[in-house]
């Protein structure tokens, strides 16, 4: 256990407090003790910074599971270490904020806390574990906890339908995830990342590949909110605004990116890894800015922007995958998209997490998140006002901030998928920067929007329930610290490349790098008039003209068919689902005993019929047979004649006396067949059953028959077949002996062993004494229930 | 011998899976009768048929029929009987509470068969 374990472990250790402080310190926001954790973990995490970048990652074990390979496994290199900053580092702030957000007599804090922990220490296992199988079980823990965080309010309709979509998106992703982990596990033996990575070479041309790559990129796409799988983060939004600004900005949705960036080294250079994770990841970032236009509601703007931030990541890490296609680092250019991806990892992290929290604060300070009910707001709240626009310009790509710089990149790694003289890249890969350069102008619209229809034009006070005002200093406090970040980030960039982002690029592309050796980068505010400045000046200059004439054109939205968006398939589909899973039980589960009675014969004749036939079972061994004597003969007519009339009787009498006939003709053939014990066995049963049978007969009604004669054909088919099969089986297994019979032993110790002659009585008590207990217990419990039967009249005695 | 058993036993189970497809109460346990008796004499016709003397050690005979399928059947008997009765009297409550003995309307089922 080293303290890398401890550190992941620690939240879900705390859990078990919260309770109890919530309980017992009630005039201390529980918020305040829970705070410690994530700000302990983060000071824990930053001291790896220093010698990371030269140093050899630290791997650590803990053995869970050896036997089947699967083991508790911690890695730390740069890649998980960026992520397990933005965890603790935004999981304080986070914290902090909700601590003003959050009344302390209202809400369930402890519910809250509980969740948020679980779900911190889950995320961190995600990124700090180099086992497969742990990976995904904390993977799994985030899916819970944040299902539990969305429903956080529970008592809203809208927050468990939020909660349930995203439950259902997120796992079936998980499960998928899981199979792909198994396909790995069978190509190259291990669930270690690092050993996947060290056989990735000799696994491209196995043929479980394609399946692996797809069911992991299942995974990564569903948390990450990818297209079409984007729809259950909109609906997440019913979450608390602490919860959406952690979960579904910074830290799970960025699991599937996690996952694809980690994995990359195992997959990338196949045309399969490039063109899915990038094209999905182009299609999603254009969809997320095109629909986060026509929101009205500033969270779901917002929901649908980190849908589109997350696709252009995505994107960045599908084209940056073709530098491992490049064996070499000098003058590879595909690098910078992978450089873009990290840097805009971490900047998309801080100024979304900034964003929601300022959308939290209107919301809280003013009732609204209604951008039709919402203006105004500048001369009433300027520090968030400025916090706001700082956030949204740098998420439109605007300088100086962090967002230019990101974007630059962004669309330098695009330009450069339409120089790509592989995977016929060159003929369909202009598509990349068209897309994303149209996406970048609705970007740049929508965070227009979040802006200015918030805080600018008319102040409508009739339409807000309360006067606003500024949020409590302790509010502002953590998007304060992001948006220095922000600015910070947006001055100097290069403050982060060598301690974090060259070791970060180093994991998703090992390989490329000599021992000792690390990348070499250098963020430029300024670098020519390129191609690059040109499109963002285009963004600039179309996206202003679109913004200002928003009213003429924003009616295209109203021409785009409902019937095609993806919830009403997603709705649809799942009443769909229900409906005709409700529609075929109820077709075979009638609750008529007949049915299913019709069911198991059916069955039972098919398989055994089928089996008989196909293993070329039947056959008739005639060797071995006794003669037929005249009485076997007779009575046999006599049984068969007796069956028969049970059948036919028309009065109940008949049949139970027909039943007793075949019953003695038993007897008689036990007779016949030398079995005296059985036939006087046999004699007392049948007088018994008869007697009982005339007992209750005359309590019963009389016998109707069916009078349909289809109903009478099927079960004539039915049961002739279970009766022309039992004959099969019998002559069958007569007919096939496969080991001796053991009566010999019986014959031949019975008197010797068991001191008695009659050999039937003492293989009855004595050699398998057992059967016989049972057999008496039998009866008991059959007698105990007839009287309990009679006397216990619970229903009666309760009216009486 | 053999064969004829199979073939009598072929159309015990036959009547008895009419008699169980039935809707009357009574049908189905005089059915599952049919069936018990179908299966005892399967397990009896299975161990081989009129091989030697009755499994009393008295008889003092070169051969004996098998003891151990008397020995299964006289549990099976036993427990078979046990189960009927109890079947009996369950039937029996049943009409006495609910007033029908048809297996359709015992469900609640308004056919028209």
């Amino acid at each position: 256990m080293s303290f890398v374990h401890m550190a992941i472990l620690a939240p879900f250790v705390f859990t078990l407090i919260v309770p109890f402080l919530y309980r017992y310190i009630r005039q201390i926001h529980t918020g305040w003790f829970v705070l410690v954790v994530p700000v302990l973990l983060f000071l824990y995490f930053i001291q790896f910074l220093d010698g990371l970048s030269m140093n050899e990652p630290i791997r650590t074990t803990v053995q869970w599971i050896p036997s089947l390979g699967i083991n508790f496994t911690t890695y730390i290199d740069g890649l998980s270490l960026l992520f397990a900053l933005l965890i603790t580092g935004i999981g304080s702030l986070v914290v902090l904020y909700s601590i003003y957000y959050l009344s302390k007599g209202k809400e369930a804090l402890h519910n809250f806390y509980v969740y948020l922990l679980l779900f911190m220490g889950a995320m961190l296992g995600v990124v700090l574990s180099d086992n497969l199988i742990t990976l995904y079980m904390f993977w799994e823990f985030t899916s819970l906890s944040s299902f539990m965080l969305i429903a956080y309010w529970y008592h809203r309709e809208k927050s468990r339908y939020g909660a349930l979509k995203s439950m259902l998106i997120t796992v079936f992703g998980g499960f998928s995830m899981l199979a792909g982990f198994l396909l790995l596990y069978i190509m190259t033996g291990t669930f270690s990342i690092r050993e996947i990575i060290a056989a990735a070479p000799g696994i491209v041309e196995h043929q479980l590949f394609i399946p692996a790559l797809i069911l992991v990129l299942l995974g990564a796409f569903t948390k990450s909110a990818q297209f079409p799988f984007h729809i259950w983060l909109p609906d997440a939004m019913e979450a608390p605004t602490p919860v959406s600004a952690y979960l579904h900005s910074a830290t799970m949705v960025k699991a599937g990116i996690y996952l694809v960036a980690r994995l990359t080294p195992v997959f990338a250079g196949s045309a399969e890894w490039l063109w899915l994770v990038a094209g999905f990841g182009i299609v999603t970032l254009f969809w997320g800015s095109f629909s986060a236009v026509k929101q009205t509601d500033l969270k779901a703007i917002l929901a649908f922007s980190t849908v589109s931030q997350l696709g252009m990541i995505m994107s960045l890490l599908g084209v940056g995958s073709a530098a491992l296609y490049y064996h070499a680092i000098d003058d590879n250019i595909y690098i910078v998209a992978i450089l873009a991806a990290v840097f805009h990892l971490i900047n998309h992290a801080t100024f979304k997490g900034s964003l929601f929290m300022v959308v939290g604060i209107v919301d809280h300070e003013t009732g609204t998140r209604d951008i039709r009910k919402l203006g105004g707001l500048m001369s009433f709240m300027p520090i968030t006002f400025t916090l706001a626009i700082i956030g949204s310009f740098s998420m439109a790509g605007l300088p100086p901030f962090n967002g230019f710089l990101s974007k630059e990149l962004f669309f330098t790694g695009m330009v450069r998928v339409a120089q790509l003289d592989i995977f016929n890249l060159d003929t369909w890969g202009i598509l990349f920067p068209i897309l994303a350069w149209v996406a970048s102008i609705f970007t740049f619209i929508y965070s227009m929007i979040l802006v200015f229809k918030t805080f600018t034009g008319k102040y409508q006070p009739e339409k807000l329930d309360k006067k606003p005002h500024e949020a409590p200093i302790g509010m502002l406090i953590p998007p304060i610290i992001l948006v220095s970040l922000v600015v910070i980030f947006g001055f100097f960039p290069n403050l982060l490349s060598y301690s974090i982002i060259e070791p970060a690029m180093a994991a998703i592309l090992p390989g490329l790098l000599g021992p000792g050796d690390h990348f070499h980068v250098h963020i430029s505010f300024w670098h020519g008039w390129t191609i690059e400045l040109f499109m963002t000046l285009g963004v600039l200059t179309l996206g202003v003209l679109l913004f200002l004439s928003l009213r003429k054109w924003n009616g295209i939205y109203d021409y785009f068919p409902q019937k095609l968006a993806l919830n009403k398939f997603y709705d649809g589909g799942l009443v769909l689902l229900e409906r005709s899973s409700a529609k075929l039980t109820d077709s075979y589960m009638t609750g008529i005993m007949r049915h299913y009675l019709t069911y198991i014969f059916a069955f039972f004749i098919i398989c055994l019929g089928a089996s008989i036939f196909l293993l070329d079972a039947f056959k008739v061994d005639l060797t071995n047979i006794a003669p037929i004597g005249v009485y076997e003969a007779v009575l046999s007519i006599v049984l068969v004649i007796g069956a028969l009339v049970t059948i036919f009787a028309k009065s109940r009498l008949t049949s139970i006396i027909a039943l007793g006939a075949v019953g003695y003709t038993v007897s008689l053939f036990f007779v016949l067949f030398r079995a005296p014990d059985l036939a006087l066995t046999q004699l007392t049963v049948e007088t018994i059953s008869v007697a009982l049978f005339l007992l209750c007969f005359y309590h019963l009604p009389e016998i109707k028959q069916d009078k349909r004669t289809e109903l009478r054909i099927s079960k004539l088919i039915i049961s002739v077949g279970v009766g022309v099969i039992m004959t099969l089986l019998a002559l069958s297994s007569h007919s096939t002996k496969l080991i001796e019979s053991i009566s010999s032993y019986y014959v031949e110790n019975s008197y010797t062993e068991g001191g008695g002659k009659n050999m039937v009585n003492v293989i009855l008590v004595d050699f398998r004494g057992i059967d016989t207990m049972f057999e008496i217990t039998v009866l008991g419990i059959a007698a105990l229930g007839i009287y309990s039967m009679i006397k216990l009249r619970l229903e009666r005695r309760n009216e009486g | 011998m053999e064969i004829l058993m199979a073939i009598v036993i072929g159309i015990l189970f036959t009547c008895a899976t009419y008699l169980m497809l039935s809707k009357s109460l009574l049908r189905i346990i005089v059915g599952t009768g049919l069936l018990s008796h179908g299966a005892h004499l399967t397990i009896l016709t299975m161990g081989g048929l009129k091989r030697g003397a009755p499994p009393l050690l008295g008889e003092e005979a070169p051969f004996y029929t098998d003891p151990l399928p008397q020995a299964l059947i006289l549990t099976a008997i036993v427990i078979s009987f046990g189960v009927t009765a109890l079947f009996l009297v369950l039937a029996y409550r049943t009409y006495q509470e609910v007033k029908t003995d048809d297996m359709d309307k015992l469900r609640g089922y308004q056919g028209n068969e």
